[in-house]
């Protein structure tokens, strides 16, 4: 089949519509008898003017050209591409979730308030924390938002100086960047050979201007930080708080919690853990959690249950106040809760048993073939540092690229930084046994071919809708719409 | 891995050519080839006031973004305007693509930069 | 067994067995033991679909949707039309089930929607650049606030008090940890009071906020505030409706710096508060400025257009703590939807859609204030949504509405005693004149 090239505006033909609105009904008058024209469109609008059909041809041949958990294993580290189950999505469709108005009075939205009450008890029993908000709209809000809540802790107790928050070299992005967003100085701590924290390391630059320790754990290299009672105590000795990472919950699930390893307040984000879908990078959730003594600094409005009602709470003087219009991404709670509800104590803690299975197989498979820096269990993912030096000089990029013409989404690659060419595996617990022996023999077929036939990766993908594409161009001279040849 | 005899450095790889009371300020062979092409270069504005390891500017590739700090106190004078719509003159004439001209405050700052030589030494043991 | 973990009890001992180890519990042995949950998660039974749905179905019955009571409650979430493609479109799992596009060879999808979505943005609004999208418009607002703060690198900005409580609320939140101070610019009858606002301007501020049409659904003269604000070299931040732009001036006529709005009319429902998107568009100076990812066209090593994720070093994975944000999502699914709903409607459908909510609006707003019970708050010129006023206490026009089976009304109360007795009304075009008729028959009727 022919690919399709075509953008919604070159299918554009003049009076054409797509869609039929309700009747008028009212008299009709020129719009200057409402509004003055000073206040009115003077260039007419450069929307597109199509059909409904073309509308849905269009959009289902764009959607062809995607790669998605339905289409096949996505191994993406750091982003636990578990499958989606359908009944979540049909839980969110319900006519009495999806058209409900955020401003209703209290007393119509009582379902709505009593699910997000639910979800918040079972995210806290999960974590071990007190008292969860579930506003924050990702995981990176919500890191942002459990920063404003360490800061408003220290000054709520006189505390000003305190401005500086440590992060492991081996952290996401977004925490050193959400440290910054939050007005705290970012000291970063290495990391040991053996993938840890260095905790001398980290002992040497603990003062009184310290606010916090933001860690993740299961770390980014799939290690469990099994010293994290130890730097608890450090922190908290500092005077500062614990701050985890929970974006990767996924193999903690029943395990452990960050509540009982001494962490004051977590994130998590239920398009991971908790199998809501992606969406090609959003919508997400970022839920925050905290101990009791945090609480009374949580975003407003605090939904809670007071004498058999459910109630929009504003009234916390101390509140950091609102990260987010409304009470956060509803839609994805509901999809989080039906998840909760289908597997169950006993299901989630086995999602984070074969999760782990899962990366451990694929670990001890692959590293005779590929090199693996830190030779250990590992936990829901691990880090591959690509084929080492080689002959004919293949790089990750040449082997990701190549993955693709095997059909499989790439992992996440060159990241940790501290590891180089890296290549992050995260198969999670939703693909089988079958699944992961062809990921196996396709990713050992391609170290073959680095040897025989490298010109094959360094010129992968093949059999892609585009194949490499590139990205100097679109940075150096950027084209970012669409305009109408002239 | 091109190192100019005539300049100083920095172990951030930046090089300063000294003209006078005036510096100009680029990056070296070394720094560019780490980065790979360059999209993007971010200047100050002339008459910006800095101290050394201010910001002065950024350099940009597809994977990579990079602050130059300013090795020398002073204020600018000139900034290099073709190198906004020709990142890429970095990548092939590294020496040549000076960003910044500082008018500097104190000449014997530079008493404190990497000679040629240092910078050799510096390099080979970064590789 | 559970349906999304394919692992049979043979396949789980034969990976044990390769791995090397006996049962699944020494793959936690690095756990201490002491952190081990030593119970089950007090989570109850796994449940079934059925039950599951029951379980929701329960839940549902304790709301009140606005299929069953057509709704005049605005503020920020409106109840307009979505055209059935849009679920269509944005169930089909190629998007839905994608990761953020970081592979271009496989993402072409999602590239492209984001390619077009930034295009339509920029044609609704007349700026030259677009991101993929932010959380919400409050969240937009505030980035939008961190570029002005950028640019000029001054620390103050002004904001209308015209604008919706909520986006000032979290611009508040966002703007006090990096000691950004912000100065509220009071309204007069209903609009920004410009005198005010020339008074406060001065060359330490880096930009201006103010909404149109505003909280109270009053459009404002954008006119002498883009000179007070440009005067001093500050950036203009419109925080618009998009779907009234296909009728109201663009925010480039008004000559704006920085537009930002919440998504949501745009083909996403109401959802009780999100998942929305929020927008944002500058000019080209903004370029290297914004938050979130960019897409950009260019061409794969045969030739063939394609799209990439690009500007990528401002960015939290290249640039971490020096980013521009720290965002990383975006609403790609919303922005899908809105993408689909742009051109479902086109260029005619969304001038219809807010012409034909303004003209709803005036008729229920004549039609109230002929009762003589209702009296207007402000004479100004308003597109989908104004204030009444009356001597009956919101809370029982609210309860009074319910009975009869209409959600309206959103009270200011809390806005302050200026405000007392005031409702915000928002009429869509989905209100038909049946709909209208009858709000204000009962509207009339209460004592």
């Amino acid at each position: 089949m022919k690919t399709y090239d075509k953008l919604i505006f070159e299918l554009s033909k003049e009076d054409r519509v797509g869609y039929r609105i309700p009747p008028k009904e009212i008299s009709e008058k020129p719009l200057e008898n409402y509004i003055p024209k000073k206040y009115l469109r003077k260039n007419e609008l450069d929307l597109p003017q199509v059909s409904e059909v073309d509308v849905v041809r269009h959009y289902t041949l764009v959607s062809q050209k995607n790669y998605g958990v339905d289409t096949g294993m996505y191994p993406l580290g750091s982003c636990t591409m578990k499958y989606n189950p359908k009944i979540n999505e049909d839980m969110a469709s319900l006519d009495d979730f999806v058209y409900i108005h955020p401003y209703q009075p209290e007393e119509t939205v009582q379902g709505c308030l009593e699910l997000m009450s639910q979800l918040q008890d079972m995210l806290a029993e999960i974590t071990g924390m007190d008292a969860i908000s579930l506003q924050p709209a990702a995981g990176a809000h919500g890191e942002l938002t459990g920063l404003m809540l360490i800061r408003a802790y220290h000054e709520s107790r006189g505390d000003y100086k305190r401005n500086k928050i440590l992060v492991p070299d081996s952290a996401h992005g977004t925490n050193p960047a959400s440290a910054a967003m939050a007005g705290l100085k970012v000291i970063e701590i290495p990391s040991t050979s053996e993938g840890l924290v260095d905790r001398d390391a980290m002992r040497q630059v603990l003062d009184d201007e310290v606010a916090g320790f933001m860690l993740t754990n299961p770390n980014t290299l799939g290690l469990f930080e099994k010293n994290v009672q130890e730097m608890a105590a450090a922190i908290h000795d500092a005077g500062g708080l614990f701050y985890c990472d929970g974006a990767n919950m996924n193999a903690n699930l029943g395990i452990t919690r960050p509540g009982d390893m001494g962490f004051d307040i977590v994130h998590l984000n239920l398009h991971k853990t908790f199998s809501t879908p992606h969406g090609g990078g959003g919508p997400g959730s970022g839920p925050i959690g905290v101990k009791k003594f945090l609480k009374k600094f949580l975003p407003v409005p605090v939904v809670q249950k007071k004498e058999e009602k459910y109630i929009l709470d504003y009234n916390y003087p101390e509140s950091i106040g609102k990260v987010k219009s409304f009470y956060g991404n509803f839609g994805v709670f509901l999809k989080a809760y039906a998840y909760i509800l289908t597997m169950g104590a006993e299901g989630l803690k086995r999602a984070s048993q074969i999760a782990v299975l899962n990366a451990n197989y694929l670990k001890e498979q692959l590293k005779e073939t590929y090199i693996l820096p830190i030779d250990t269990i590992c936990k829901h993912e691990f880090v591959l540092g690509g084929l080492g030096q080689n002959e004919a000089g293949i790089t990750t990029l040449d082997i990701i690229k190549r993955m693709i013409d095997y059909g499989y989404h790439p992992p996440t690659v060159y990241f940790p930084l501290i590891i180089s060419e890296a290549m992050m595996i995260e198969p999670t617990e939703t693909e089988s046994l079958e699944t992961l022996d062809e990921f196996i023999s396709v990713l050992k077929t391609i170290a073959q071919e680095a040897k025989t036939t490298p010109e094959l990766l360094k010129t992968a993908p093949h059999d892609s809708v585009v194949r490499r594409l590139d990205e100097v161009l679109a940075a150096r001279k950027p084209r970012v719409l669409w305009k109408k040849q002239s | 891995m091109e190192i100019k005899q005539d300049l100083f450095y920095t172990e951030d790889h930046d090089w300063i050519r000294v003209e006078g009371k005036r510096a100009y300020i680029g990056i070296t062979d070394y720094a560019q080839a780490e980065l790979g092409d360059i999209v993007f270069v971010d200047l100050p504005e002339v008459e910006d006031v800095l101290e050394k390891d201010d910001i002065l500017g950024a350099v940009e590739s597809v994977k990579a973004a990079s602050d130059i700090y300013a090795p020398i106190g002073g204020t600018v004078v000139e900034i290099n305007e073709k190198l906004i719509d020709e990142p890429e003159l970095i990548n092939e004439q590294p020496y040549e693509s000076w960003m910044v001209c500082i008018e500097m405050d104190d000449e014997d700052a530079v008493k404190e930069l990497l000679l040629a030589e240092e910078y050799e030494t510096l390099i080979q043991e970064e590789e | 067994m559970f349906p999304y973990i394919p692992h049979t009890s043979e396949d789980e001992k034969q990976m044990l067995s390769t791995i090397g180890v006996d049962k699944i519990e020494d793959l936690f042995e690095d756990i201490p033991k002491e952190i081990q949950l030593q119970r089950r998660l007090n989570l109850g039974q796994p449940k079934s679909e059925w039950e599951v749905f029951k379980q929701f179905q329960e839940l549902g019955k304790k709301n009140k949707n606005v299929l069953q009571y057509p709704c005049f409650i605005g503020a920020g979430a409106y109840d307009h039309w979505i055209p059935s493609v849009v679920d269509h479109i944005a169930s089909r799992a190629e998007f839905y089930t994608a990761y953020t596009p970081y592979q271009p060879e496989v993402s072409q999808g999602t590239l492209q929607v984001i390619f077009e979505y930034q295009t339509m943005i920029c044609q609704l609004t007349g700026m030259d650049i677009s991101n993929a999208s932010l959380y919400d418009g409050a969240s937009a607002c505030a980035e939008a606030a961190f570029m002005a703060v950028n640019k000029r690198r001054k620390k103050k900005i002004l904001v209308s008090m015209t604008v919706h409580p909520e986006v000032r609320r979290v611009l508040a939140t966002y703007m006090k940890n990096q000691g950004i101070q912000i100065v509220e610019i009071p309204s007069k009858e209903g609009e920004t009071d410009t005198e005010v606002l020339a008074e406060k301007m001065d060359d330490q501020t880096a930009g201006v906020i103010v909404q149109s049409p505003n909280f109270f659904g009053i459009l404002e003269d954008i006119e002498p505030i883009e000179k007070i604000t440009h005067e001093k070299k500050g950036s203009l931040i419109l925080h618009v409706d998009p779907l009234s732009l296909g009728v109201l001036k663009s925010p480039k006529e008004w000559g704006a710096d920085i537009v930002v709005g919440e998504g949501q009319s745009l083909g996403n429902p109401l959802q009780f508060g999100g998942p929305y998107l929020g927008f944002i568009a500058a000019t080209s100076d903004f370029m290297r400025k914004m938050p979130g990812r960019i897409v950009g066209e260019t061409v794969d090593v045969d030739g063939n257009r394609g799209f990439v994720l690009t500007l990528q070093a401002r960015e939290q994975h290249i640039r971490r703590e020096r980013a521009t944000s720290n965002i990383t999502s975006n609403q790609g699914l919303n922005a899908l939807r809105a993408v689909v709903y742009l051109s479902t409607l086109g260029k005619q459908g969304l001038r219809e859609v807010g012409q034909q909510s303004m003209e709803k609006a005036h008729y229920a707003f004549e039609k109230l204030i002929q009762t003589s019970k209702y009296q207007p708050v402000f004479l100004k010129p308003f597109f989908k949504e104004f204030i009444i006023q009356s001597s009956i206490d919101p809370s029982i026009i609210q309860k009074k509405l319910l009975d009869k089976g209409i959600l309206g009304g959103y009270s200011l109360e809390y806005m302050g005693p200026d405000y007392k007795n005031c409702m915000l009304f928002c009429v869509t075009e989905k209100r038909s004149k049946a709909e209208i008729d009858h709000l204000i028959e009962v509207m009339e009727g209460i004592e």
